[in-house]
């Protein structure tokens, strides 16, 4: 880069500025094919917003580091719409290309303007160079919207798949959905244990119809929470064993002798009742 | 030298853990237990280790050890109160204290020890019938 | 920032010491509740080792940051008799002092990382170490 030449494309986004955004707008809106997803008139405001704010950033003449603290205010801004476009559900590409688009109406301009060949070499590769880092921030913000998204998924999940509801007065029911491992085991066991004591439940029953498969692992997982809850001074019953469990139990050789098992839950409740010295009868 | 106070209440004896045992401490308590059982003829006792931060083997070992010596001495022991955490642990480390009864808070435990008491007290009223009829036949 | 702190180990009282420095370690270093109670249970197997079968000793106790994860560890070191048969001493149910035998064993499961190296005549050094 030549240093002793000053860019022009601070003053050309100066001077130009009008017809940069009509041309981009056009640009954009000859590439948009996501027209339901986001206003046309949404669209022109953050191309005209984006266009001031570059223009306030490029007069101080740095063009090469965005992370300065000139380019605050664009960061921000293109943070906050990689972020909008992530939720209203464009792909990375059509985010980025919010940015790369103005890349034809500027490379435009300068040609008009420049006329010296290595002059205009020198620009278009600042221009493209600032572009794509641009672009390429613009991916990783909305990468990383995606990613708290996921986080805040898996934290909700962790909580939703451990729902310890009461059954009755003194008994508990922990219907287990989905695989367990360790992770979830120890979520599951503590939140089961940690329901025992602020209800003083007696009994809990652990419902495994919805796990698909029991593997060595998930087996000793299970026994080691009816370990503890007994140790605790509560009883757990394990119930919803579908035939291919326990099949699979009875092959691995995982010894349940010691723990209560009824085929559905209904079972398990009726035993709890029994247990808590409470009958049900048909009026 | 420091102990930890035994409670009489009614037949049973009452013994609340509430400091960071060392392991001195245990040792003395499982003493002055036995020696409490034999001396109040209690049949039942009930250690409250709500407040027990942690249970390690040691400690698992003297709570075993009480519930057998209570139980020659013809005394049930339930240990009542244990936190998640420190059961959780306690599996981990591989004891499940197997022989030793368990119940949520005090109030449980005492109805444990009495439906536990009323029933022995039902065998052995069943056992003496038998041993009349015996007696009767001769 | 790591903390480092150690602490002797000459008497049962001791014992009880470094249960109560490493729980006050667990909870700076963030661990929750049932992580607190397995690396102080594991402490607590660990220094009355230590005290009975090494006839007394040190534990270090550090905090740990590597990368975005913290943890906490443990290194205890005597100068007893030192353990013929490693792996017999970690299996459960051993023992040559009267305990249940769940002392290394059990420490173990309970914590992420264990490491024992142990001289016959030298002494012992144990160090564990428990991630968040």
């Amino acid at each position: 880069m030549d240093v002793t030449r000053s860019s022009k494309i601070p003053e050309i986004l100066k001077t130009h500025e009008a017809e940069l955004l009509s041309e981009w707008n056009q640009e954009l809106s000859a590439t948009n094919t996501r027209k339901g997803l986001i206003k046309e008139a949404e669209l022109k405001e953050e191309c005209r917003e984006f266009l001031k704010l570059l223009r306030i950033a490029a007069q101080s003449g740095n063009l090469s580091n965005i992370q300065a603290v000139e380019w605050r205010e664009v960061r921000e801004m293109l943070t906050s719409i990689s972020r909008s476009r992530s939720h209203k559900g464009f792909t990375p590409t059509e985010t980025a290309t919010f940015i790369f688009s103005f890349k034809r109406p500027l490379f435009d301009r300068l040609r008009q303007q420049l006329h010296d060949p290595a002059e205009l070499g020198d620009e278009i590769w600042q221009a493209t160079d600032l572009l794509d880092r641009l672009g390429l921030m613009v991916v990783e913000a909305y990468q990383k919207s995606r990613e708290e998204v996921i986080l805040r998924q898996q934290e909700e999940m962790m909580e939703l798949s451990t729902p310890v509801v009461k059954l009755w007065e003194g008994i508990l029911a922990l219907p287990i959905i989905g695989t367990l491992d360790s992770a979830r085991t120890q979520v599951v066991m503590e939140s089961l244990l940690q329901k025992i004591v602020e209800t003083g439940s007696e009994v809990a029953i652990i419902d495994i119809t919805g796990v698909p498969t029991v593997d060595t692992l998930t087996a000793q997982h299970l026994l080691k929470t009816v370990t503890a809850a007994r140790l605790m001074g509560a009883d757990c019953i394990i119930s919803g064993i579908r035939p291919q469990i326990a099949q699979t139990i009875v092959y691995l050789g995982i010894d349940l002798t010691d723990v209560t098992t009824k085929a559905t839950l209904a079972d398990a409740f009726l035993m709890a009742l029994k247990r808590m010295g409470t009958t049900i009868a048909r009026k | 030298m420091e102990r930890i106070p035994i409670l009489q209440m009614g037949e049973f004896l009452l013994v609340t853990i509430q400091v960071d045992m060392h392991d001195r401490l245990a040792m003395t308590l499982q003493d002055d237990l036995t020696n409490r059982i034999s001396q109040t003829n209690a049949n039942g006792v009930l250690i409250d280790i709500s407040a027990l931060e942690i249970v390690d083997s040691f400690i698992g070992r003297i709570l075993g050890n009480i519930a057998k010596m209570s139980r020659v001495m013809d005394a049930e022991t339930v240990v009542v109160g244990m936190q998640p955490a420190v059961a959780i642990t306690l599996v981990e480390l591989g004891l499940s204290l197997t022989g030793i009864r368990t119940a949520l808070n005090v109030e449980k435990g005492m109805a444990l020890l009495r439906a536990s008491i009323s029933e022995s007290a039902q065998a052995q009223a069943i056992a003496t019938e038998w041993d009349l009829e015996d007696d009767a036949e001769d | 920032m790591q903390k480092i702190e150690e602490l002797k180990i000459q008497s049962s009282a001791d014992v009880v010491l470094v249960r109560q420095a490493v729980r006050q370690f667990a909870i700076e270093v963030g661990f929750g509740l049932v992580d607190q109670t397995k690396i102080v249970t594991a402490a607590s197997e660990l220094a009355r080792n230590t005290l009975d079968y090494g006839g007394g000793g040190i534990v270090k106790l550090e905090t740990l940051q590597e990368g975005g994860r913290r943890g906490l560890r443990l290194t205890f070191e005597d100068q007893g008799p030192g353990i013929a048969d490693i792996d017999m001493a970690l299996r459960d149910g051993f023992t040559t002092g009267g305990g249940l035998g769940m002392g290394l064993g059990g420490a173990k499961r309970l914590a992420n990382e264990f490491e024992i190296e142990s001289v016959v005549g030298e002494g012992t050094r144990i160090i564990i170490v428990r991630w968040k």
